[in-house]
């Protein structure tokens, strides 16, 4: 995929230097499988703007390279967690979206988020949860609680699969046992090792999965995310999306502006773009999550509109919480936990 | 007589000069794409690890190094030794062990086999054995699971015929990555076996058994010993890169089980502790030059024994 996408890359640039084939490039920087070539082709037509999209697979991953330098990457999508990081660092660029024309789609109840409040350097790509994947034939009891991970019911002992998400595992834990997010209580966290060393015999593996490996029975329960289970059920109906009554995580990923960006024009046009309702849509028809942007709703499929996946039962509503970024002590005392789980 | 002398002398130091000269790109090349990036990690390892991933650049500390080894217990504080990296590096080195010993074990009869086959049909089974090397690593370790998880052709082959009724869990287990691990190295060990035993004399083995050998004990006391470079060859190319695996225990293990690789990438990511990383890293590589040097010496040894 690399090679194509520089020499996609190199056309580019030699189309942008000759006679104006395309107004320019834009290089986004996006996780992997996660941008709906549609969305692309539309940008690419109404702005006569070249695309191309590299892959990450992990926040610091996108971290380090945006860091390093070196690269022309105009637009990266962090998550909510790593947000205040990717500011503080002086990373991105204060393009404020507030003042964009189709900000007034944006729904207010993304406009004043801890992680950029007002909205001065991005704009929702996405949002979702963090709940149960699980198969009702081999388990038919309630799919709402975290149990199912930390003190799994027999039936899916050996079948249950744990994304190897640092925070996600650990704040679920925490609030399992009735903490708060990152939270330092040692007595707390004593339990939380304790429990999760107790836990792992019984899952199968720690990984990040595919839709394939559910339809073929090597998992019956699953960590796993809302807009993924929704894909799921959609090829395997016996599938069903729970939300952990302890506690859940909500997160959302950010389109944002680089600091280093070469084409900052046109990564504003592009943030403009995606707040556009029908935009919007298209982005949430590929990956399968909502997208902060009102009046999408009118541009999806039908089984989006009312996926439980999607849409937060009301009775859930109030159990997930928007999670931060823990400070740096306390994701060293997390990362000594997790050692100790995958020793 | 003394000008001819200095004149021999004179060509004698202009071939040193211009054999430098020659092998210089060479140097600069293992230089910049070897020794270079290694500084950079040993520099690394000593700096003081960022807020969020990272190094704070030129504040040196001891933390990385002190954490390879000992840990300070996060609920007592007292200083213990790193129990959790002890045992993952040992995890590591028993499956690199293991893998080596059971790639030894299929390889040696498969590299004898090919070697007395007559010549022209040699270059067929050789072939055949670098199919594997025509596919992205990924993609074999992909094709594994697809053999062995819980619908996968071998369960289902095995309950078609009644043997089972139930599948059995073979995927995400460590029996799963010693397979694949095997199973992607396995060339590795047959190859340089291979070039030693075409190198042998098979009349000596001939020779041996006309003495009253038996056949175990030509082995034993004739082949293996003349092959042993093409042993200790294949077990450095399998031990060495099992040891930092990453892929293979990922994919099949199901991530459970932390290997020395994948313990190193936590904490370039998601711990965000570089200097530690950095410093396993070095430890990584200090185990296999180790190793390294402890297999060349023994294979000297024998070399210098059986001359």
């Amino acid at each position: 995929m690399r090679p194509y996408l520089t020499a996609a890359s190199g056309l580019a640039l030699i189309a942008s230097i000759g006679p104006a084939q395309a107004e320019g490039v834009l290089n986004i920087f996006n996780w992997g499988d996660y941008t709906n070539p549609d969305l692309i082709t539309k940008f690419e037509e109404t702005y006569d703007i070249k695309v191309t999209i590299t892959d990450f697979d992990s926040n610091d991953t996108a971290l380090a390279k945006a860091r390093q330098g070196g690269n022309d990457f105009d637009i990266v999508v962090p998550t909510s967690t790593s947000m205040p990081i990717w500011i503080a660092e002086g990373l991105l660029l204060e393009t404020r979206p507030d003042q964009m024309e189709n900000f007034r789609n944006m729904d207010p109840r993304w406009v004043d988020v801890p992680f950029d409040p007002g909205r001065h350097y991005s704009v929702p790509w996405q949002w979702g949860t963090t709940g149960v994947t699980v198969n009702t034939e081999v388990y038919a009891g309630d799919p709402n609680t975290s149990a199912i991970f930390f003190d799994p019911p027999e039936e899916l002992v050996g079948k249950i699969n744990i994304v190897p998400e640092m925070n996600d595992v650990l704040y679920m834990a925490i609030r399992y046992l009735g903490g708060e997010a990152c939270t330092t209580d040692m007595e707390l966290l004593r339990k939380v090792r304790d429990k999760l060393v107790e836990a792992r015999p019984k899952w199968v593996s720690m990984d990040y999965t595919n839709i394939d490996r559910f339809t073929a029975d090597d998992y019956a329960a699953a960590m796993n995310w809302s807009g993924g289970s929704l894909r799921i059920r959609l090829v395997d109906p016996r599938f069903v999306y729970g939300y952990p009554k302890e506690g859940y995580p909500i997160w959302m990923d950010n389109v944002a502006v680089l600091k280093s960006a070469p084409n900052v024009e046109n990564a504003r046009l592009f943030q403009n773009f995606i707040m556009d309702p029908e935009n919007a849509a298209l982005i949430s028809a590929y990956a399968r999550y909502a997208n902060g942007i009102m009046g999408s709703e009118a541009f999806m499929a039908d089984d989006m509109k009312t996926a439980p996946e999607i849409v937060i039962p009301a009775e859930f509503a109030d159990k997930g919480e928007f999670t931060e970024a823990c400070a740096p002590e306390v994701t060293a005392l997390y990362t000594k936990i997790w050692t100790d789980l995958l020793k | 007589m003394t000008q001819a002398q200095d004149i021999i002398r004179a060509a004698a130091r202009r071939d040193i000069r211009n054999r430098w000269w020659l092998s210089a790109p060479a140097l600069v090349i293992i230089f910049l794409a070897a020794i270079g990036p290694l500084f950079v990690v040993v520099l690394y390892s000593v700096m003081v690890k960022g807020d969020y991933g990272d190094v704070k650049y030129w504040q040196f500390s001891g933390q990385g190094w002190f954490e390879v080894l000992f840990e300070r217990d996060m609920f007592d504080n007292t200083v213990s030794f790193a129990d959790a990296h002890l045992s993952i590096l040992w995890r590591s080195v028993k499956l690199a062990a293991i893998t080596t010993i059971v790639t030894l074990i299929l390889g040696f009869p498969t590299a004898y086999f090919i070697a007395t086959r007559p010549r022209h049909r040699r270059d067929l089974w050789l072939f055949l054995i670098t199919i594997p090397f025509w596919t992205n690593l990924l993609i074999r370790t992909f094709a594994i699971q697809e053999v062995f998880r819980n619908e996968g052709l071998l369960n289902v082959a095995l309950m078609r015929t009644g043997l089972i009724d139930q599948p059995i869990q073979i995927m995400f287990t460590d029996f799963a990555i010693l397979l694949g691990m095997g199973y992607v190295y396995l060339p590795l060990m047959v190859l340089p076996l291979y070039a030693s035993l075409e190198k042998f004399d098979f009349r000596l083995a001939e020779a041996a058994a006309d003495l009253y050998a038996n056949s175990s004990r030509v082995l034993r006391r004739i082949i293996v010993p003349m092959v042993m470079p093409g042993i200790v060859a294949g077990s450095i190319l399998v031990f060495v890169p099992s040891l930092g695996a990453y892929v293979t225990p990922r994919l099949l293990g199901g991530g459970k089980n932390l290997m020395l690789g994948n313990l190193i990438e936590l904490q370039f990511g998601q711990g965000r502790n570089w200097p530690l990383g950095s410093a396993l890293s070095i430890s990584l590589t200090a185990i296999v030059m180790l190793s390294l040097l402890v297999y060349v010496r023994a294979a000297s040894k024998t070399e210098a024994r059986h001359g």
